[in-house]
């Protein structure tokens, strides 16, 4: 079973430090200077890689799967399959490679592993994990997690998720990564010990700013239109595939019976049975090659799979940009109201509710002295409000320049797989062609001698 | 009965004003030890005309006048070894022209028919007119095909279409079914104008000749129901017998039948699901395409692959479609007219076991002393040589089918190959066209950003 998806181009390339020398290939020479200006990017609290780590370049593989059983947190026996990871530096001098590393995991810690990269890189178009439980079957895969074959390509889908961060000139610098990579046991803790998941925003907080955000940038709304319409439409193509892909095997596989019944009547004929009976030889031929076919076939529906899902992953990007936009929004908001506020004080006008105003109207007028203190107090706030307001202005633009970044970087990514992966199903249809033409062509001969 | 000895006779009809079907003025002799030697002429007979059948195979598209020339395979008797030149040249000497088509429905009060436009052409002398078009009704070539088989109890008469299509059928006369079926019923009639004996057949004639009220006239003339009945019943009485005392031949014969029969009807069923499966596959096909044309309208980069990919599903979309209708135009009527046959050859057989019993029987009455011996061995003497008539006749019959079997097969299921060789073919230039317009934008592209 050769790998097919990661080819040699994916493996990891150093995200420099400062440029050293040519960029390589699957890198533009923009990263270079992308990952210089992006030193300073992520999480401040010691997370980012400072060795030399990435000066070499290393590949990364899953190369094996097993099933084990277990306990779980319930103290229940499970069984789950674990996935073996192999790293392997490679020396620069003489290309030889040396595992330095190799450690087993789950699909959960992988999971984990992405909840993290998303909590904290939220303007990175973090690459997606092969789907949990498979979908858009067809009938004869089966469903099973545990199913060899869905386990294979989970397998390798999993490894084309590691040389995507890799490969990604911020995230392959996450320590949380590095570790992932190397160190087994006491990973879950450490990742946990972040404390990443109180820092994620609220599903809640997030749509609510969606609907009520008013001035998002409109490049993050078309983006996010965008990957509303590439996942229907991948998800309908995957679907109508995995119909096709049905059929072709019902065609195919009929056909294995006219070898059967042509073997048993070349038994009771002289002259056409010797024809009849090779024929049918090549019919069973035809049967069984749909198998093969329809395998590469899951291989291309697996590459178109990973930008399906990469449509979530835009939109969490989206979604975080009208998050803070919003809290921008609300931000600027109370600022103002908080200086009319003051204003009004100041000058005596009482034009806006307020409590105070309220309770004054109720209790009778405050002294000077204790007006006095609360245009203090407002003062204060609003001296804190406007620079909280610069500092989120700040952050929202940097955001938008980093996220949008990577975004072009992402565009062009999805550009050359899309349409490397077509041009794959192009190559996958003329091998069906020929394979086709040349068992029929058997067959005809045989039957021309019949 | 003297029909069950026109069979010997129709050998001689090899010459072309022959002794007409069923006029035999002869007596019921058959001509002795011509069975040994007219098979060495089969043989060599067959050689000769399995030349012509390949040549035939090919020009199925053209005129009328080969789409009539069936296999001409015939036996023939030592008479008629002096047209065995002319048999060569054997497009030119068919002297029986028939086309069916032009369906119409008629509408009564009691009943809704089709009936089939027939079209003779015939330069045979004892044809009237050289040209002839009647409308027929199935239930007239039902009534045609059971005066054959009265008057040729062991010949291996062509089959008819089925009366009924069981599976998925709402209205009896839906296009499909009414060009199958018409297709089905010029088949048959041309079979019977290429058998030897057949061809000269007196029902045949009025058949392709007569108008309606001629027809209907003609009908009542042959033997009633109740007799037709009587010999139903004594027919099934009798065939228990026959099989037990039938000679080694035809134990071979039956036993190829019954495996045969297996085998086709699995071949009919495997064709026709095939054909199914293909269709389903052709319909998820349709959809599969246009969904590349969405997506390109939300792409800008990949918008010119997507469509070229979209084009190529939708040309090979049509290239199945094409193998489609290749499947249900040639093999799978062939398929089903082979699974028909094998019906027929079990009736065949049948009969054949009958007439057997029948001497039987009268046999064992002799030994047993019942009743006159005289009689008897009279009786016994006309049987015997019916027996013998029809038994040659079967023979004769029988290697003539298998011959035309062989061919109609080999030629079927050689067409069936070659479509599907053809189909890939298409969609492998379509495919490879593609992946070249990819290949050469991508240098193009390549050579524009080393500029």
């Amino acid at each position: 079973m050769e790998q097919a998806l990661p080819d040699p181009e994916r493996r990891l390339q150093p995200a420099p430090l400062e440029p050293l020398g040519h960029p390589d290939a699957g890198l533009e020479s923009a990263v270079g200077e992308e990952a210089e200006g992006a030193r300073d990017e992520g999480p401040g609290d010691g997370t980012m890689m400072e060795n030399n780590f990435w000066l070499k370049k290393i590949e990364i593989s899953v190369s094996e799967a097993e099933k084990r059983t277990g306990r779980n947190a319930m103290n229940m026996q499970e069984t789950y399959t674990a996935y073996l990871i192999e790293t392997r530096s490679v020396e620069h001098i003489d290309g030889q490679s040396v595992l330095t590393d190799s450690l087993w995991r789950r699909y959960s810690e992988f999971e984990l592993l992405r909840n993290y990269l998303l909590v904290y890189y939220p303007h990175i178009v973090v690459p997606p994990l092969p789907e949990k439980r498979a979908e858009f079957v067809w009938h004869k895969l089966s469903a099973d997690n545990m199913d060899p074959d869905f386990v294979e390509r989970r397998r390798i889908g999993l490894e084309n998720f590691l040389l995507r961060v890799a490969s990604h000139p911020i995230l392959c610098r996450d320590k949380i990564f590095y570790l992932f990579l190397t160190q087994e046991g006491n990973w879950k803790e450490t990742v946990n010990e972040t404390g990443f998941q109180l820092k994620a925003d609220s599903r809640l907080k997030a749509l609510n700013a969606t609907f009520r955000v008013k001035n998002p940038d409109k490049r993050f709304t078309e983006l996010k239109h965008y990957s509303d319409e590439l996942q229907s439409v991948i998800s309908h193509l995957l679907r109508v595939r995995a119909r096709v892909a049905d059929r072709l095997y019902g065609v195919y596989k009929v056909h294995g019976n006219y070898g059967r019944v042509f073997s048993e009547w070349s038994a009771i004929e002289k002259e056409m049975g010797d024809g009849l009976q090779s024929a049918g030889h090549h019919m069973d031929v035809y049967a069984s090659s749909i198998d093969d076919i329809l395998e590469d076939e899951e291989h291309y529906a697996d590459q178109l799979k990973e930008y399906l899902f990469y449509a979530e992953a835009l939109r969490a990007v989206c979604r975080k940009h009208e998050l803070m936009q919003y809290d921008l929004e609300m931000a600027a908001q109370d600022l103002a109201s908080k200086k009319q506020q003051c204003e009004e004080l100041a000058t005596g006008t009482v034009r806006t509710f307020s409590l105070k105003g309220m309770t004054t109207k109720l209790f009778g007028q405050e002294t000077p002295e204790q007006r006095e203190a609360r245009i203090k107090v407002l003062e204060e706030q609003i001296n804190e409000g406007e620079q909280q307001l610069k500092s989120k202005n700040q952050e929202g633009r940097e955001f938008v320049k980093n996220a949008w970044a990577d975004i072009e970087r992402f565009k062009e990514q999805k550009n050359h797989d899309l349409k490397e992966a077509l041009i794959s199903y192009a190559v996958m249809q003329i091998s069906m062609c020929k394979k086709g033409i040349q068992v029929w062509t058997n067959a005809k001969e045989c039957f021309s001698k019949m | 009965m003297e029909g069950e000895c026109r069979a010997p006779q129709a050998r001689s009809s090899g010459l072309p004003a022959g002794g007409g079907g069923g006029e035999s003025p002869g007596g019921d002799a058959p001509l002795p030890g011509s069975s040994g030697s007219s098979a060495l002429l089969q043989a060599e007979v067959l050689d000769l005309d399995e030349d012509e059948d390949d040549l035939e195979v090919f020009s199925k598209d053209a005129s009328l006048m080969d789409m009539n020339s069936f296999s001409p395979v015939m036996p023939t008797s030592p008479l008629s070894m002096i047209n065995q030149v002319k048999f060569e040249d054997e497009p030119d000497l068919k002297d029986l022209f028939i086309t069916v088509d032009e369906p119409e429905s008629h509408v009564t009060t009691i009943e809704t028919f089709i009936t089939y436009r027939i079209i003779t052409k015939t330069s045979r002398g004892e044809f009237d007119s050289s040209e002839f078009e009647v409308r027929r009704r199935y239930q007239d070539f039902l009534w045609l095909k059971e005066r054959l088989e009265e008057a040729h109890p062991t010949l291996i008469i062509p089959p008819l279409p089925e009366k009924f299509i069981v599976k998925g059928m709402v209205e009896r006369f839906n296009d499909d079914f009414i060009e199958t079926r018409r297709k089905a019923l010029h088949k048959f009639l041309n079979r019977i104008a290429d058998h030897p004996t057949l061809t000269f057949n007196e029902d045949f004639k009025v058949f392709l000749t007569a108008q309606a009220w001629e027809l209907s006239s003609h009908k009542k003339q042959g033997p009633g129901l109740l007799s037709r009945m009587g010999q139903a019943v004594r027919a099934v009485a009798l065939s228990m017998r026959g099989v037990k005392s039938r000679p080694e031949e035809f134990m071979e014969m039956n036993n190829f039948i019954e495996i045969f029969s297996q085998k086709i009807n699995l071949i009919d069923k495997i064709s026709q699901r095939i054909y199914k499966e293909e269709r389903e596959y052709f319909d998820e096909m349709k959809e599969y395409g246009p969904i590349h044309i969405l997506w390109s309208a939300s792409e800008e980069d990949l918008a010119d692959t997507l469509k070229g990919v979209a084009s190529c599903i939708d040309r090979c979309c049509k290239a199945t479609e094409k193998r489609m209708s290749g499947l249900s135009e040639a093999l799978l009527p062939v398929v089903h007219e082979y699974v028909l046959y094998s019906e027929m050859l079990m009736g065949v057989m049948k009969r054949r076991d009958q007439i057997q019993a029948e001497l039987d029987s009268k046999v064992e009455a002799l030994t047993s002393k019942k009743a006159d011996t005289d009689l008897l061995t009279e009786e016994i003497g006309k049987l015997e040589d019916k027996v013998e008539c029809a038994n040659n006749a079967l023979k004769a019959d029988w290697e003539r089918w298998k011959q035309n079997m062989q061919n109609d097969i080999k030629s079927a299921f050689t067409d069936m190959a070659e479509e599907n060789i053809h189909s890939y073919e298409q969609c492998l230039a379509t495919w490879e066209s593609f992946l070249t317009s990819q290949t050469d934008l991508h240098l193009e592209e390549a050579s524009e950003d080393k500029s």
